[in-house]
Parts: C-alpha cells; sequence; structure tokens
C-alpha cells in the first residue's frame, strides 16, 4: 500500500514538474505546480512528517502559489518568449547540461553511502514525531536564535517587496 | 516501507526538472517556478533524511526553507511587477542594461 501510493504520487509530481516547464501559458504552469506541490504533501506523509505536510499545503500551495497566480493575472502577459532566444543552442545546452548534472547526481547516490543508511529506516519513529509538538519544541529551545533570524528576514522581505512595487517616491 | 534511496533519487530528479527550467526558458516567472520546485525537491532530500535519523531537525531545516521561500516569492515578483512596468515584458532576455 505504501508503496502503490509512494510511485502514484512520484509518478504524479514528476508529470506535473514537466507539464510546468513545457507549458506556454503561466497561468498552466502555475496550476501544474500546485499539482507538484501537493504530491510533495503527500510523500511528507509518508515519511512521518504530518506537520510539514499541512505547512506545504497550506503556506506552499496556498498562500505562495496564490501570490504566483496573483502578479501572473495582475500582468496581463500576452507576448511571451514570442522572439528568438538571443542566446544560441540555449535548448540544447540546457538539456545537456541538465543530463550530466541529474548522472553525476545518480553516480553519487549509488556510490554506496545512501544504501549503508537505508536499514536505520527499518527503525520505527517516536510516537509524536513530526507532529507540532515535537517541532515546536526544537524550534523554541534549540532553534531560538535561527527562528528570530527567520523573523527578521521576513520583515525585511515584507519592506523590500513594497519598496520593489512602489511606482514613484 | 519505500527505500530512502527512492525518495532521493525522486528529489534529484526535480530538482533537474528545475534546473532544466532555469536553464531553457526565459520567462521570468516560469524561472521563479522553477526556484520553487528546486527548493522543494530538496525539501523532499531533508525530509527523507529526517526520517532515516530519526530526527527532526531535517524537518525544522524545511521550516526555515520554507521560510525562505516565502520571502524570495515576494521580493521576486515584486521585481517581475517593476521589471514588467519598466520592458512591459517578463523576458530575461530583455534586462542587458548592466551588459557592457
Amino acid at each position: 500500500m505504501e508503496t502503490l501510493l509512494f510511485w502514484l504520487l512520484a509518478v504524479m509530481a514528476l508529470t506535473a514538474a514537466v507539464s510546468m516547464i513545457i507549458q506556454r501559458n503561466p497561468v498552466h504552469s502555475a496550476l501544474f505546480l500546485i499539482i507538484t506541490l501537493l504530491s510533495l504533501a503527500g510523500l511528507f506523509l509518508l515519511l512521518n512528517a504530518q506537520f510539514l505536510a499541512v505547512i506545504q499545503v497550506i503556506v506552499y500551495a496556498g498562500a505562495i502559489m496564490v501570490l504566483f497566480l496573483f502578479v501572473i493575472m495582475l500582468l496581463d502577459i500576452r507576448r511571451m518568449e514570442a522572439a528568438p532566444s538571443r542566446v544560441k543552442w540555449q535548448k540544447t545546452l540546457g538539456i545537456l547540461l541538465g543530463v550530466i548534472f541529474f548522472l553525476e547526481t545518480l553516480l553519487v547516490l549509488r556510490s554506496g553511502v545512501i544504501r549503508d543508511l537505508t536499514p536505520a529506516a527499518a527503525a520505527p519513529p517516536a510516537p509524536d514525531f513530526g507532529t507540532a509538538v515535537d517541532l515546536g519544541r526544537a524550534l523554541f529551545t534549540s532553534y531560538l536564535f535561527p527562528l528570530q533570524l527567520a523573523a527578521v528576514l521576513l520583515f525585511v522581505a515584507l519592506i523590500g517587496a513594497v519598496v520593489l512595487s512602489k511606482r514613484r517616491w | 516501507m519505500v527505500p530512502i534511496a527512492n525518495y532521493l533519487v525522486l528529489s534529484a530528479m526535480l530538482f533537474l526538472i528545475g534546473v532544466m527550467g532555469v536553464l531553457f526558458r526565459r520567462s521570468a516567472l516560469i524561472i521563479f517556478m522553477s526556484i520553487e520546485l528546486m527548493l522543494n525537491a530538496v525539501n523532499l532530500s531533508f525530509v527523507a533524511f529526517a526520517r532515516v535519523w530519526n530526527a527532526a531537525d531535517g524537518q525544522l531545516f524545511v521550516m526555515f526553507i520554507f521560510t525562505v521561500a516565502a520571502a524570495e516569492a515576494a521580493v521576486g515578483l515584486a521585481i517581475v511587477i517593476a521589471l514588467f512596468r519598466q520592458r512591459d515584458s517578463v523576458d530575461v532576455d530583455e534586462v542587458n542594461l548592466m551588459k557592457g
């Protein structure tokens, strides 16, 4: 059952991701990205990360993608990538570099480091693993300083976004 | 139990698709979405490793990545809007003011 779910979600995530980068219409791209994000939320559930799965749906598929769609519809883009690329061989080079990168990653994954890790995963996690209680306790004790830095980052981003999209001073 | 290596290969493939999106699309919006996809691919790796060691730290990193992604999307989309006002297009080829 778990294996079946994994393959279902994996295929869904990959097809949606590929459709996202080949779509002409940016609205369709955004919708396909939402499908990928939702499948990833399902995979998080399979990996005992319940709280993160919920956050993924609410924050990512909810808030961030709504922001994307909002901007796409606000801009009303008529001509997109109509003129031929100024960089020659862009697509060929892109695919070539991508495939080389993927082969490198596979090489690392097959080098034995990962296989040594897999047996530990058979051990069942603690009952509260991945719950809001578990994450919150760590977040407000050992990760307190990064948490505050994240708050500052969000504040700076808020100001930056307002300043950048301001029409005239 | 699905082997962790499967999750890692899936994560690598999603990251690859994101890289390809950045390399061969020219619309700034699609490039941003590809970056979000790459961040999510890395998130999947983090969650998988958190499960291997049964430690919450990997999942906390993912929460910080969510924060950074939200900040990045807000600032990035503001830049896209500013760009669209200047050039009437979101094509990154048109952004060549700094080119010598």
